[in-house]
This record gives C-alpha cells, structure tokens and sequence, in this order.
C-alpha cells in the first residue's frame, strides 16, 4: 500500500522480499469481507471433511446396517447414528461426507480442464484475433446456444455415465464462457502500454499471451472459477439426481436425493440432509466469489 | 439499425444450421443403431435392414440429412418410438405446459427481482443493500432441486398444504402449480436481482448521477428518470437470457414434479433413447435460446442510445 | 471590491477521509473568500486538496467524507447547517458546478435539450416552452452553432469541446452567482482547449458569475483568474492576485512550480528546469512544521519543522498576498540562478533516421446500410499522408500535434508494429517500413525503442520491476549470467535514481513518476540509437514531470541517443526540442528547427497551436487566435488542406479542394500551405517574450531586478 519511497543507499544490493508476506496480505483483506469469510470457511469446513473422511470414526458408507432410523438413533453396534439411516440402512452422515470427497474431486477437475480448454481459446481469440477469433467466437456461440442441462442430457445420453464423461460435458458447457471471459480480458489488455512494449520487443505472440497478458487477467477470472466450481458442482450433483451421473452405489449427494425423495414422506431427513450439504458447499462458493470480488473492487 | 438486424438473423439462422447437423450426424450416422432403437433390442439384423431401406435410411448422409431438415421445417420430426404418436402433437402439447409455468415465473420473477435490485443498488453498502444481496445470494446458491426437496419437506410432508406431485392428472390445478413456480423463482429471482443491483450501483456511481444531484433535481427525479433507465439496460438482457437458463431449470423441476412439460419430455427421450424426441426437443430448445439472444442483441441496441445508429 | 459581501466564504475549513487506515484528512485550516463577479484559481498537485474542496463547497463528498471543522458560508448562510432541501435549491440555481470529463459528467440516455432543461424547471417556476427556450437561448451563448441539433442530439453525438459546451450551458442556465469549474479543458484537444478558456473569461463579464476555477496548470490559471490560491498538501500556501503571485511568488513551492514549467525562457542545455525534490507526503504522512519543509531548499532545522505555520500577509506587494512560510522575508528568490546549472550542449551527429514520403493508409470496413447501397463499403483512413523528415545523432526531433494527427500511426509504423503504405522509413541503410517487428533483426529491434505516455499502463502489473528490466537485457544482449544480469538492472536504477531495491518491487507500489522512470531504464536498457517517447511526461504532476524530463535529457545527453518526442504541448516541445515536425490530420503542416518554428512564417495551424497553448508567465504577450469548429474527423478529412475547414487564414476554394503544396521557407524550414510564403513572412510573431532587461517577475524569468518586497 504504502508509495514511500526511502531513499536507500544506491550502492547496497537488496534481498528479495518474502513471498509469505504477499499472501498474508491477500487473506488479510479477505477479512473485511465477511460474506467473503463465510464463503470461505464454508469451503474450507467441506474440504476438510473430504480430505479427512478416512480418518474419521464414521460408519462404512456403503454397508447397510438399519434401515430408516431417525438422526440421533442408536446404531446396532452401539454407536449413533448422527444423522440417521437411509431406505437401505446405511449411515447418511458417512454417506454425506464421502459424498463430499467425490463431487469436490469431480468439480475441481472438471473445472480445471474447462479451464485449460477456455483460457487457451480465449487467449487465442483475443489476443490473435481474425480468423481464429471468427472461428473460435463462432463455435463457442453454437455450443452457448444450447441450455446447459440439456447439453449435459446429450452428451451423457450419447457417451454413457462415468466419471470422465462428465469432466467432457462439463468442459463442453463451460469452456466457452470461460472463453468469452478470457477473449473479453485479453482484448481490454492488449491494448496496454507494457504489451505494446514487448510487442516492440519482439516477443513472440505466446510469450505475450502467457507472460504479460494472462497474467493480469488473473482476478476475474478467480472470481468467476470460485462461481463456476459451484456451478459444476450444481451439475454433477443434478446429473446425480436425473440419474446419469456417476454410477451408484458410492455416495453421490445428488442420487442420495433422487433416492429419497420417493420415500420423503416417513424418511424426509434422508433427503434433506444431502440438500442442504449441497446448498451450503454451493452458498460457499457464491459467497468467496461475491466477497474476492468486492475486494478487487475496492483497490 | 437493419443492417444489425439482418446480420444477427444470418448468425441465429447459421447456429441453427450447425446444431441440427451436429444432432443428426450425433444420432444419425450409426444407421442400425437407429432401426435397433425404432425396433426394439430384440429384432434381427434383417429387420432392421428392411426397417431402414423402408425410411429412406439408405440414401447418402446428405440427401437424408436435407430431407430431415425440410421434414422439420414443416413441424414433422417424425413418430416418438416410446410414445408412439407423432413427435409434433406431444412437443406441442408439453410446450404449452411449460409456457404455463414460465409465464407465471415470469410474472413474478420480474418485478419483485427488479425491485430487490434497484433497492439495493441505490445506496451501495446499507443495510438494505447488505440484507438484500444476502438473501439474494442466498436463494441462488441452492440448485433447483434441493430447494425442491427442502420445500416438499416443508409444505408436502409436514404441513401437507401442497400436493408433492404436479402431474395434473386431474385437470388443471393451480395448487399443483406452486411448488415448480416457487422452486424455480427461488433460484431466478436472486440472480436477476444480483445482476439489477450491481447494474443500478454502478450507475448510481457515474458522474452523471452527480451531475443530476449537483443540479438540483430532486431525488425522486434522479432515481426515476436519470439512474432507472440506464440501470435497466443490462438487466434486460440478463431476463431474457434466463429464457435460455430456464429451458435447463424445468429439466430439474418438471422431473422432480413429474409435471407433464417439456423438460420432463426431453428426459423421459433421453432416458429411453427416444432419438426423435430429442432431436425435436433440443431444436427447439436452441432456437428458444437463440431467438431469446437474438431479441435481447436488438433491445439493447435499442435501449442503448450510444451504440443506436 | 471588498465593500461587497462575498459570494463564498471558507472559514478553518478541514475535510477528511474516512478509509480502511483511518480518518485522513485532506484538506486542513482552508480559508476562502469569494466576491460576486470575481474568478477565483485553486492550482495545485494531484493529491493537493482541490477537487476535495470544491466537493465540500457542494456539499457532496460522498458517504466516506466529511467536513470535520470551520464553515462554509455562501452569502452569510452556512451551508454545513443546511437540510438536504435547502441545498438542493442552491445546488443547480445558486452555485453550479463544470466538470473534468464531459462525457461522463451528461447523461447518456438522455437527449442534451432535456438535460438542460430540468434545471429552470426545478428551480423556478416555468413552463416546459419557457425551459425549451431558455435552453436554447443559452446554447447559442455558449456559441455551439447549432442549437437545436443540439438540443436533440444525445450526449455521444456531439464532439467533446461540444459536450463541455453543453455541461457550461447546463452550469449557467438558472444564472447562479457561483460557478465551480474542476479542471474543464484537461481532458481535450489544445485549440479547443483555447475556444473553452475563452468563453469561461467571457462568463463572468457577460454574466457576472463569480467562478472558482481548479486547475494544476498554472498557465491556464493566468490566463482565466483575478486572484489564485496555490495549494499543497492539504493547505493553501501562497494566495494574491494573479499580477502579484505570478510576478513575485513568495512560498519556495510557487517558486519551485514555476522552475518545473517549461517557461519559453527555459533551455534545456542554457537554463534547464529546476525539479523539486522528494515528493508530496502522503496525507497521514504529513511532517511537522511546515509540511513542504523536507522538499525546500531554504528549510532550517529548528524553524521550519516546528509549528504549523500561519498565514502571513506579505508586506509591501498587493493587497491580500499572504504566504505560508517563516522565512518568507529572508529568502531572496531573485538570487537563485533563473533555471538550473547550465549542461552542456550535444553535437548533432551523422543522419540516423529518414522518413520518405511515407504514407501509411487504414482499410476501414463501412457496414452501413448507405454504404452497401451505394457499394462503398472500403474506405481509406489516411492516418499518415506523405511523411518527410530526418533525425540526427543526438538530436530530438519532436513531433507535434492534437488528437488524430497521426503522431501515434507514425511511431507503430515505426516501431514495426504496423507496416507502411507507401515511401520508406530508413534507419542507416535499411527501410524499416515494410519490416514488420517479427521480420527485423534483434539489432534492429534494440536499436529502436520506446518510452510510453500512460505511467499506469507502461509496466506489467504482474510481475517485479527488475524482472521486467532484465527481459529486456536478455533479450537483446548475450549475456546469460543471471548475477550480471542483475548487476545490469541494478546499474540502471542507479542511472534513473531509483533505490536499488525496486528490483523486488510491484509496479503498484510505485507512484506515477517512479513507473516512468523504470519505462525509461526498460527503454535504454538494450542501449538503443533511437528512443521514441510518446509524451512521456504529459500525465505527470509539474514537479515529477520536470524531474523525468530532466532524467531523459540527461541519459540521452550521456548516449548520444536520438530522441523522437511525440507531444501535444508546444511548450514542453520548444524546451527540448532541436527540430519540430507539426503534424493535422496525419500531414505535415511544417517541419523545421524549433527557431524556425515559433518564428513567422509561419502555418496558419502552427500560429494558432502556438497561441493556443497558456504560458504561465504574466509578461509574456501573446496573439489571440481562437479556432472556430471542431477538429474534422479521421474517417471523414477535408478534400483539400486538412486544415480548411478551421483556417482563419483561408484564401478560398483552393484550400477546399486542392492539397496544399510544400514551400520552402528557408533551408530545413518546410511549410504545407497555399498561402505564398511572401503573404506568411508578414505574419506578425504569435509570442513576445520580453528581455530579461525589460523584465521585473521572479518566476522563472532570468533578471534580477528591484523588488518592492524585499527592500521593504
């Protein structure tokens, strides 16, 4: 923050400074955020728990032991069932919290790919321009003009329901967002004078690309990875619920509803419970994403 | 202003050539898989080949993909195999089901998110503004089926107000109508009135706000005739898109509802490989959504004085 | 005058800030006073406190600030105490205010009559035809030529010295008897600049508004002001009439603004600027004291970083000129050597540079309905027509000229970035014109580079000072060693005087003139021939600007480096500047060195650049020559001579339709006009900077001479 300058002995050769203090600085102001800190420990509360899920005294997901016991029941073994049993008795607790572990994994790869897919072409579009941007700008807005859900259906109908189709279907629905999002970035960018300085340079266009341009379009494109994480998460968890996402029997959150749902009249907490699992990872990251963004407004 | 016009009415027609080429070469190509899906996974080999040169399968992929354009054209997209009438009279009927369902979210998504939106956009940091952006952000982080769930939990299963199934076998029902309207504007209405707010609080940081304010105008007056005007152009655009959203969203809640809709239509197909139906279903899907973007590209021209030429 | 009660009075006002580091004040102890008729200047650094106090006297500061002391009392009422109803009666009908961005300041969904309207219809009670006619009335006092095109025309229709117009108009409809004007003609073109500054002078006798005019250019204050108010940091420290402030600057600060403004008495290599050092405190980093004493070069330890120092009448100069300095009677001012200690003059060398009638022409795509009807949908845009002129070793070669004129065209042709239409840049023996960047050598690449106008954009926030200085040794040099590598950079900063341990910095924790001191290391840090600056220093303060400028001559003074200046400012260009090239509309309207330039003959649109441009200093005559029209689009040039359609010189329909001819006035000295150059010579000179025997101001002007003040 601060622009004094302290004249230091100009004979002296400095150290570099501590990348440490740069990221303190950055959780600092994440601070003043409290919507943005929310978010975050929301995150932060459901990665430990997939993370840990080994580790903790939870009950085999996949076993059944009691079927339809209320949350707080007695388990056969003398434990508790914290959360209750679902229609085939197994531990809805256990089953939420690997259910965690999967659909974070699933999410966080799918969005990296439709990253890496997106920011390529993007960059491409923008900072090329063209032909390659008329090309790229045009099949990014065919595979736009398709709602979401129903390139999921089709794509899914089409390559059958695994782990890996859905890293495909989500990079399909996503990338070209990500793609508008980047070429927008790129193009405000490029007009820079430090990338006017490197093109006089010399430099080729993916050294400009890589190091001066993508760079500096980090921020919003943090913000909108937080949104979309979410949003992929929202998509498996549905494609669960419909029934054409990853196979049963592990615990998915999305099929723990569809399954429920049927019996909600004598077993409601079956369902409920992984709804609101699902809606508070989700309400995290909309949260991050609002609180990074107003921090980035601010400065 | 026409020359605009036109060129999006060339590009809306050139993605709509392109997504059906990519649906008919997707379900298509693989001609037997076709027969086997019209015939069943019981019949035999010859079956089908008869089946297939009885359709005109064996003509060239072009000639047959022609052939299928101009069927469609005029509204045949030929005989559902699960349901066994013609794709058009069901589609129809499923339309009009869900254009029921998406007037009313509609009628009611749109003032009460714009109202949230200006609200809370006019003075940036309040406590209405606070109040409203969380309750907003809220609403949306819940996906539609899980507020579907938790509102069944609610209304359904412990205070039995509402029926929990909207199949309205029974005639039409405007109790069955709540719960798939609710769940949906749920999800809706905060995300309009996010965008309506950040819109309205950029505008109410503009100079010419200051301007209006520093002439004297009362407030009233800089609210209504100076900031709205500008602050309702992007949101515009962002209701209309949510054409495109909400033909994803009745996936999810005609499904849950077993509401007799369009979604649930394009599920049942795609579960069952009803190819035509799809095919049928998603065209139409993409043209509601190209349309829609094509409608929001022209208002915003024209509410936009700066890019109006 | 002071019999009157004031318009204005500002009494101990303070404001401050309330940010995430607390409360920060901004302005402190601010005493104004304003009579009816008068024009008040508030000059002054970014960061200085002006705009905060014109916001205050508004009454609008926004939720994060607020009014923390003293009153503000417009005609004996105080306006801190007023309901939000009181003062939107005032705000629009009593006090208006005129803005730095037109453009922004209009609404822009609203059509500009409509705008104008509101503001009698909320303060007085009219019919809509009477605003409508109002409205009208006002446009055509403001001289916009076609009122009711105007009337109609939404804001992104009208040009921008247009919407300053209309935003003015909009300011003096209700006839307020105080007129707030925040740096109205910084954001256009200089001639335009000129018809604005003309009508604002003609305001307060048309109309007898008292105005308080905000600018951080002096020039533009002399020209426009009865009494000025210089601030710094937060508080004012020197105010007097115009005559006695200009004439006799009493605070070291005043003193130091006018040794960083190229005043035509400056000379780079004879009389060079004179920076102030250091740089202006952050507002909760104030010193104690005397908050400019760190910056002086007449502070004493023990006086002038005690006490805050009051206000103190200057005795034996005008009347109310007050100063905010102990020593203020000890300091003699007209000691001090006029600029800084002379530098030695660089030989011109062999000829580097020879730009041959190039041309560079854009493909331009109409798609308007009209166009594809008549089939003329290509056009072209002539950004650069013809171009003719040389650069020598060591020289600068400036290059002048508004909005348009192709100045920026020119050097991406240059550069590489963009190729030539037609005719040949040669560099040594190689035209360069049609070598795009990627097709050039490195050698050709390092010997030409860049220093860039905007010191927010010129380096990548992303990544370190030093690394982005390094990039550019390895890319252009052998060396792989990283530690030589580092040693390079560290020796740079050295020669831009900057601390070494900037290598580790981010470019967000530099101020604007420490980036463009690090654009300049970059620049020369390949060693190149030829450095091409693009207004280097126009978006810097007058004190860090002088300082850069004084940086670049000095390295390009060691380098023998030629240095191509691309400016808009006629006055920073007659300063450094060995030969000019004055460029409309991408021609060349006369090239030749800077005597021969601000001499007749010489081009009508040279004469009236020249008067265009404020010179802060009172004894400075100058020709009024104000330009009527706009500046004709790129996309749409005249037929003949660029500049026809502005021309106060035309001679007829020769200049329509024909494109003038090249004259050669005297050797080197090239003029592009119809006008026989006989007609030119008689021209009378557009400035007269008097003698230093004739002269009596301590400003910048080398002449010691009997002073009122310190003989008393």
């Amino acid at each position: 923050m601060s622009e004094t300058t302290t004249t230091a002995p100009a004979s002296t050769t400095p150290r570099p400074p501590s990348r440490i203090s740069r990221t303190f600085h950055i959780l600092g102001l994440l601070r003043e955020s409290p919507v943005g800190m929310f978010g975050a420990a929301l995150i932060l509360f459901w990665v430990a728990m997939a993370i840990l899920a080994p580790l903790l005294p939870l009950y085999d997901p996949l076993e059944p032991l009691a079927p339809f016991q209320p949350m707080g029941a007695a388990a056969p073994d003398g434990g508790t069932f914290w959360l209750g049993t679902d229609h085939k008795g197994r531990d809805i607790l256990s089953r939420v919290i690997w259910g965690s572990q999967r659909v974070l994994i699933w999410a966080t790869l799918s969005t990296v790919v439709a990253y890496l897919v997106g920011m390529l072409m993007g960059s491409m579009a923008g900072y090329l321009g063209g032909w390659w941007d008329e090309i790229i700008s045009f099949l990014s807005n065919v595979l736009l003009s398709f709602p979401v859900m129903i390139l999921f259906v089709i794509i899914i109908t089409l390559l059958g329901a695994s782990g890996l189709n859905i890293v495909i279907a989500v990079t399909f629905a996503s990338a070209p967002g990500i793609m508008r999002i980047v070429r927008g970035l790129i193009l405000d960018l490029r007009t820079r004078d430090y990338v006017f300085a490197a093109q006089t340079r010399g430099e080729s266009a993916w050294y400009i690309m890589l190091v001066e341009l993508l760079p500096n379009a980090r921020g919003p494109l943090i913000v909108d990875a937080c949104l979309r994480l979410g949003y992929t998460v929202v998509a498996i968890a549905t494609l669960g619920f419909l029934g054409l996402g990853l196979p049963p029997p592990e615990p998915d959150w999305g099929l723990m509803i569809k399954e429920a749902v049927p019996l909600g009249s004598f077993a409601g907490h079956a369902m409920v419970v992984p709804a609101v699992a699902l809606s508070s990872l989700i309400l995290g990251f909309n949260m991050l994403a609002d609180g990074l963004r107003e921090i980035s407004l601010r400065d | 202003m026409l020359i605009l016009t036109l060129r999006r009415l060339a590009s809306m027609l050139l993605i709509m050539l392109v997504v059906s080429f990519l649906l008919f070469a997707l379900f298509e190509t693989d001609k037997l898989d076709v027969a086997g899906k019209v015939l069943g996974p019981y019949s035999s080999e010859e079956q089908r080949e008869i089946w297939l040169e009885k359709n005109g399968y064996n003509e060239p992929f072009l000639k047959r993909y022609v052939v299928w354009v101009g069927n469609a054209l005029r509204g045949d997209f030929g005989q559902s195999i699960q349901l066994k009438v013609p794709v058009s009279e069901v589609l129809g009927q499923r339309l009009a089901n869900t254009g029921i369902l998406a007037l009313c979210l509609f009628l009611l998504m749109i003032p009460i998110s714009l109202t949230m939106g200006i609200f809370a956009g006019m003075k940036e940091g309040s406590f209405r503004d606070r109040a409203i952006s969380v309750t907003s952000v809220v609403t949306t982080s819940i996906p539609e089926f899980a507020s579907a769930t938790l509102l069944s939990a609610i209304f359904v299963f412990s205070l039995g107000w509402l029926p929990g199934t909207s199949s309205m076998s029974g005639g039409f029902d405007w109790k069955q109508l709540v719960l798939p309207v609710a769940v949906l504007l749920l999800y809706d209405l905060g995300y309009v009135a996010r965008m309506t707010r950040a819109s309205m609080a950029e505008v109410m940081t503009s100079q010419y706000i200051r301007t209006a304010i520093l002439k004297g105008i009362p407030y009233r007056r800089v609210i209504l005739k100076h900031a709205l005007r500008n602050a309702l152009i992007a949101p515009f655009t962002v209701i209309m898109l949510q054409l495109n959203w909400l033909l994803s969203g009745v996936i999810v809640v005609e499904v849950f509802f077993a509401y007799k809709g369009f979604g649930s239509l394009l599920y049942d197909a795609a579960v069952f490989g009803d190819i035509y139906v799809i095919e049928a279903c998603t065209l139409v899907a993409v043209f509601v959504a190209v349309f829609s973007q094509f409608i929001s590209d022209i208002g915003y021209t024209m509410l936009n004085p700066r890019i109006r030429f | 005058m002071s019999d009157q009660t004031p318009v204005l009075e500002c009494k101990g006002l303070s404001i401050s800030y309330y940010t995430r580091a607390g409360e920060i004040p901004a302005v402190v102890d601010f005493d104004l006073t304003v009579y009816p008729g008068e024009t008040i200047g508030l000059v002054g650094e970014s960061g200085c406190g002006k705009s905060t106090v014109a916001m205050a006297i508004m009454q609008h500061l926004g939720t994060n600030g607020g009014i923390t002391g003293g009153e503000i009392l417009f005609k004996g009422r105080d306006m801190t105490k007023m309901s939000d109803d009181e003062l939107r009666k005032l705000r629009g009908s009593e006090i208006a205010m005129i803005y730095q961005e037109p453009f922004a300041s209009l609404n822009p969904s609203m059509r500009c009559g409509e705008q104008l309207m509101e503001v009698p219809l909320f303060h007085e009670d009219i019919t809509e035809k009477e605003a409508r006619e109002r409205a009208r009335q006002i446009l055509i006092d403001v001289k916009l030529p076609d009122p009711d095109r105007v009337m109609n025309a939404y804001p992104h229709q009208l040009s921008g010295g247009q919407q300053q117009r209309v935003v003015i108009a909009m300011g003096l409809l209700s006839n307020p008897s105080l007129l707030l004007l925040d740096e109205p003609t910084t954001a256009l073109d200089v001639t335009v600049e000129a018809g604005i500054v003309k009508l604002i002078a003609d305001i307060s006798e048309k109309f007898n508004t008292a105005q308080i005019y905000i600018s951080h250019n002096l020039g533009l204050i002399l020209e426009t002001c009865d009494r000025v108010f210089v601030m710094y940091s937060g508080e004012v420290v020197e105010e007097g009439t115009i005559d006695s402030l200009f004439t006799w600057p009493r605070h070291p600060y005043t003193h130091g603004l006018f040794g960083c403004i190229p005043l035509p008495t400056a000379d780079k290599n004879a009389a060079p600027l004179r920076p102030i050092k250091g740089q202006l405190p952050l507002p909760h980093e104030r010193p104690s004291g005397c908050y400019f004493h760190p910056r002086c070069n007449h502070a004493v330890a023990g006086r002038c970083d005690q006490q805050h120092v009051p206000m103190a009448h200057v005795t034996g100069s005008a009347e109310d000129h007050r100063v905010r300095c102990v020593r203020w009677q000890e300091i003699d001012h007209t000691a001090e050597a006029p600029g800084g200690e002379a530098k030695p003059a660089i030989e011109p060398g062999e000829k580097v540079l020879e730009v041959d009638r190039m041309k560079k022409y854009y493909e331009v795509h109409d798609r308007s309905l009209k166009a594809i009807l008549s089939g003329q949908t290509t056009k072209y845009v002539k950004a650069n027509e013809s171009l003719n002129f040389t650069a020598h070793r060591g020289e600068t070669v400036a290059i002048v000229g508004e909005s348009g004129c192709g100045k920026s065209t020119f050097a991406k042709v240059l550069m590489g970035l963009e190729t030539g239409t037609d005719g040949a840049i040669k560099v040594g023996d190689v035209d360069l014109s049609e070598l795009g960047v990627r097709d050039r050598s490195a050698e050709q690449i390092s010997a030409l580079q860049m220093v860039f106008q905007n010191p927010f954009d010129t380096l990548n926030p992303s990544h370190s000072v030093g690394s982005q200085i390094a990039r550019v040794i390895r890319r252009f040099t052998d060396e792989n060693d990283e530690d030589k590598i580092r040693e390079r950079v560290f020796e740079l900063l050295d020669i831009v005087k900057l601390p070494r341990d900037f290598y580790y910095r981010r470019p967000r924790q530099l101020s604007g003139g420490q980036k463009q001191r690090v654009g300049i290391a970059r620049a020369f840090a390949g060693n190149p021939a030829m450095v091409i600056a693009d207004e280097p220093v126009s978006a810097l303060d007058v004190s860090v600007a002088a300082a850069v400028t004084e940086l670049l001559t000095d390295i390009q003074r060691e380098n023998k480096t030629t240095l191509l200046f691309i400016s808009h400012d006629l006055s920073v260009v007659r300063y450094l500047s060995d030969s000019i090239v004055v460029m409309y509309l991408g021609w060349i309207m006369e090239r030749g060195t800077t005597d021969q330039i601000f001499n007749p003959p010489y081009n009508p649109y040279t004469e009236a650049l020249l008067s265009a441009v404020p010179i802060a200093d009172p004894e400075v005559e100058k020709r009024e020559i104000v330009l009527e029209g706009n500046l004709p689009s790129v996309m749409n040039p005249p037929k003949g001579c660029p500049f026809s359609t502005r021309c106060p010189r035309r001679i007829g329909e020769i200049c329509d339709n024909e494109p003038p001819p090249e004259q050669e006035a005297a050797p080197g000295h090239v003029i592009t006009c119809h006008i026989p150059l006989e007609e030119l010579r008689e021209v009378e000179p557009v400035i007269h900077v008097p003698s230093p025997e004739e002269r009596q101001s301590t400003s910048g002007a080398p002449r010691p001479s009997p002073d009122p003040a310190a003989a008393s």
